[in-house]
């Protein structure tokens, strides 16, 4: 216990904005320089970017959970590091799931920060604001974790970071539907299916990942 | 420190090519096995195999006592300074006297240095250090002369030698000699398959 503790440390440590080896605000930024360019592209009819707004902001914050993941497995399995935690029984589905818990804390809490300003650009309602915050809290940690289960399996390719992006986006729609579907749909059953896709893909992720880098040792 | 590592009958298959085969040794306290032969006979997937990293394709692995493992990735963390770097390891080994080590090692006047920006030696005595804190009855060194003047490849081989007095058991791959005591060389061309 007290070394999962140790490993969390050091993945926060590692991930979080202003952390040494993550993507730091990069996501943040392209998250919200999308909701600011798609303003410009459809003009400024306020009912249509209220109408299409939510959805909008789904899509930039699946496109910017992307931006973190080539460096999220592959910086550590190329230094050796999964080895010598095996070495000291540290089995590769525990690294991995501290790694997905740092790499949702060190993306989604502030995506949602930032879903304020970028719903304020897009001018979504407060009633809309809120669906889309409550969506993203219940979507994120699937986002993460279809994102360290693809980083795991191509962290040994070559050009794996192009690869991951391309491999999470159609892993992901199914949270992008019941996501962004919240919206549409006046119950709370939409966020209720979200949260349980995102709760299964959490549970498989770092059994794939750590699957993953065991591979990856055989190559 | 009682440790003991035995190997018998390996093979080791890598895509097409079976690298050796009907590799057997035992290794009891206090003794150094070095293992040699030339480039790409296998010396580091046969370290692999005994840390349990890679599967043989064929024999087992027995051991007694905890491994520690020192080839040629750091796994130190390159944008901390050596001192931090080491201490995620101190804390998972649960290392009381890291102190040791660094005086052992002479690192104690880098650990402010970023890791990158150490010199190959200074990796190399860095990566002993965390497997001295270990604190572990056997040692599995990947070619850990690589990159080594002659000065700090004579420390190296006293750390060795000083290990295996205390009941260590270490098991070196090198393609350069080494002077220990006591010391089984295994030469992987003879079980080439």
């Amino acid at each position: 216990m007290s070394a999962l503790a140790t490993l969390l440390r050091r993945d926060l440590g590692l991930l979080l904005p202003g952390g040494r080896g993550g993507a730091g605000v990069l996501p943040l930024l392209f998250f919200l320089a999308v909701a600011m360019l798609y303003p410009f592209a459809v003009g400024p009819d306020a009912q249509l970017l209220a109408r299409t707004g939510g959805g909008v902001i789904w899509v930039a914050a699946l496109l910017a959970a992307i931006l973190p993941l080539e460096k999220l497995v592959s910086g550590d399995l190329e230094a050796g590091v999964f080895d010598q935690l095996a070495l000291r029984g540290v089995a590769e589905e525990w690294a991995m799931l501290s790694r997905l818990v740092a790499h949702w804390l060190a993306f989604a809490p502030l995506l949602l920060v930032a879903t304020l300003p970028a719903a304020a650009l897009l001018g979504l309602s407060g009633e809309t604001t809120r669906t889309v915050l409550l969506g993203l809290l219940a979507g994120t940690p699937g986002l993460a974790a279809v994102g360290l289960a693809v980083a795991a399996l191509t962290a040994s390719l070559r050009g794996g970071a192009a690869l991951a992006g391309l491999m999470v986006i159609p892993l992901a729609v199914p949270i992008l539907i019941f996501g962004a579907g919240t919206l549409a749909r006046p119950d709370p059953s939409g966020l209720l299916l979200t949260a349980a896709i995102s709760l299964g893909l959490c549970a498989l992720a770092p059994l794939a990942a750590g699957a993953a880098i065991k591979a990856a040792r055989e190559s | 420190m009682q440790a003991r590592l035995a190997a018998s009958d390996l093979a080791c298959r890598r895509g097409e090519r079976l690298l050796f085969r009907a590799l057997s040794f035992e290794a009891a306290s206090g003794s150094a096995i070095h293992i040699a032969g030339a480039n790409g006979i296998g010396k580091s997937s046969l370290i692999r195999i005994l840390a349990g990293l890679l599967r043989p394709f064929a024999g087992t692995v027995e051991s007694d006592g905890a491994m520690g493992l020192v080839d040629e990735r750091l796994a130190l963390d390159q944008n901390l300074p050596l001192g931090k770097a080491l201490a995620f390891y101190e804390k998972l080994d649960g290392c009381r006297d890291p102190g040791r080590a660094l005086d052992l090692l002479q690192l104690r006047p880098l650990m402010d240095v970023p890791v990158r920006y150490l010199s190959t030696g200074q990796k190399k005595r860095a990566a002993l250090a965390r497997l001295l804190n270990r604190n572990c009855p056997i040692w599995l060194l990947d070619e850990p002369l690589n990159g080594l003047d002659a000065q700090a490849a004579a420390s190296m081989e006293a750390l060795v030698a000083l290990h295996c007095g205390g009941g260590g058991i270490a098991v070196v791959a090198s393609h350069q000699s080494m002077a220990l005591p006591d010391v089984k060389t295994i030469d992987l061309a003879e079980y080439a398959a």
